[in-house]
């Protein structure tokens, strides 16, 4: 699993920075109500960073199939392709450093275009798309970068409020180097109107937290006649230089 | 006036949702044929070092109720306590040993199940010994940042007195919601989110 040279650079072994739990959502917003029963209620523990959350898994290149990044055609029948407009989703991955992290595993999923997701439990009425599975995945390259081929997803209703919808979104699943980066969370699109009505977007007090999750359009990158491009960088948390420990190795 | 920090700001999170096998484990969500596998589904081998161990258990909101939709992975040391991970520097770890696992919770029952080896001990910061655990982290609908919690193991009562991190759990009557039961074949470990059990949940 782990596979030693992703790059020149040293591994990274010091701590982490705390992370701002005031810019990230509260575990309890009744606006979104599944989050009444399942937040807790007491105070987290907190810790500096033991080596069993500074180390993290990692996975090798050899995990990824030629289609994994183009959800267009990695569930398509031969020769068909998903409905939808066609998008280009690029970007890189940052740590609050500003420098790239590199063999980082992104996962992403989403529901069609018409804002219906294979899965089981989902009753919306908007069809399937046989040709849309609706998941994907890349590792960044030496600069943190990462691309991939979709969809636009289309927005859809959930039972919460008794009019909510969701703006049309892509969930993102991304491993830094350690297991405390561990994040999940969701992109959003430049200019939908839906993005300040909803509840879930509603979970992050600051103004800037949701446009952190909102991806831009970006025409220069768009292909002509193919697919626009959205570009997306995601930020995990940066680490104290080891320089910095009391112990030059690491803990 | 100063110089900027210069520092950005962490991506916030937000909700996993209530379709993130669709992205973590297609297979288990029927979207087959874009994945060989589902990734974390085995954590060990026939060569993997150590007592074989199954851990189960489920995760509760706050009237009890298991959670059908949430997904946990675990990460831990292997049985001589080394992690499986590049920045590891103490040594090399058992390649036969992920390390790391993925399940989610059953769609009927709620209940997660993996297959894994008892860690070895891995030193605190101070040089310290930590008694044997496993990290786990949970996401779900309604979860709106990844939650962080630790297993431990309850036939290792001189380690786990000496934990430093156990030692830390002001209210003492809680440590005992970080301790797995030993049941027929394994451990079971039930994660409360919410109530007069609930687990206690790191900032780490």
């Amino acid at each position: 699993m782990s596979e030693g040279k992703l790059s020149n650079r040293r591994p990274e072994t010091g701590a982490f920075y705390q992370r701002d739990l005031d810019w990230h959502p509260k575990a309890f917003t009744p606006g979104y109500k599944t989050s009444v029963l399942r937040s807790p209620q007491k105070a987290l523990l907190s810790l500096d960073g033991t080596i069993s959350e500074t180390t993290g898994p990692r996975f090798g290149h050899n995990i990824i199939g030629e289609l994994d990044n183009d959800l267009i055609l990695n569930f398509a029948r031969p020769g068909e392709s998903a409905i939808g407009p066609r998008i280009i989703v690029y970007g890189r991955v940052l740590d609050e450093n500003g420098r790239g992290v590199p063999g980082a595993l992104l996962e992403y999923w989403q529901a069609n275009a018409g804002g219906r997701y294979r899965h089981r439990k989902e009753g919306y009425q908007a069809a399937l798309d046989p040709n849309f599975g609706g998941c994907g995945r890349s590792i960044t390259d030496e600069d943190g970068g990462y691309y991939f081929r979709t969809i636009q997803p289309g927005p859809y209703p959930w039972p919460n409020g008794p009019n909510d919808w969701r703006p049309a979104h892509i969930h993102f699943s991304v491993f830094g180097t350690g297991f405390a980066q561990r994040l999940i969370t969701q992109m959003y699109f430049d200019g939908d109107p839906m993005i300040p009505l909803c509840p879930i977007v509603r979970t992050l007090n600051d103004p800037q937290a949701a446009a952190a999750l909102t991806a831009k359009l970006d025409m220069q990158s768009t292909l002509p006649m193919d697919s626009r491009a959205y570009k997306f960088d995601i930020v995990l948390r940066g680490r104290r230089s080891t320089f910095f420990e009391n112990r030059r190795e690491g803990n | 006036m100063f110089q900027s920090l210069n520092r950005l700001k962490e991506s916030p999170s937000q909700t996993a949702g209530p379709y993130v096998h669709i992205g973590l484990t297609p297979n288990f969500a029927e979207i087959t044929g874009v994945y060989p596998d589902d990734l974390g589904t085995s954590m060990v081998n026939d060569k993997t070092k150590g007592e074989r161990i199954t851990i189960t258990g489920r995760v509760l909101d706050g009237t009890g109720t298991p959670l059908k939709d949430a997904l946990v992975e675990i990460w831990q040391a292997d049985a001589d306590g080394l992690y499986n991970s590049p920045s590891e520097m103490r040594g090399s770890a058992d390649a036969n040993f992920t390390g790391w696992g993925r399940c989610p919770s059953g769609m009927d029952d709620g209940v997660f199940r993996f297959e894994t080896i008892k860690p070895g001990r891995v030193p605190y910061p101070d040089g310290r010994m930590q008694a044997p655990h496993v990290t786990l982290w949970i996401v779900a609908r309604g979860i709106n940042i990844g939650l962080q919690t630790r297993m431990y193991f309850p036939e290792e009562e001189t380690a786990n007195a000496e934990d430093p991190i156990l030692g830390r759990v002001e209210h003492r009557i809680r440590v005992g919601t970080l301790i797995a039961q030993k049941v027929e074949g394994g451990y079971s470990f039930d994660i409360h989110l919410q109530g007069d059990k609930e687990t206690v949940f790191f900032d780490i």
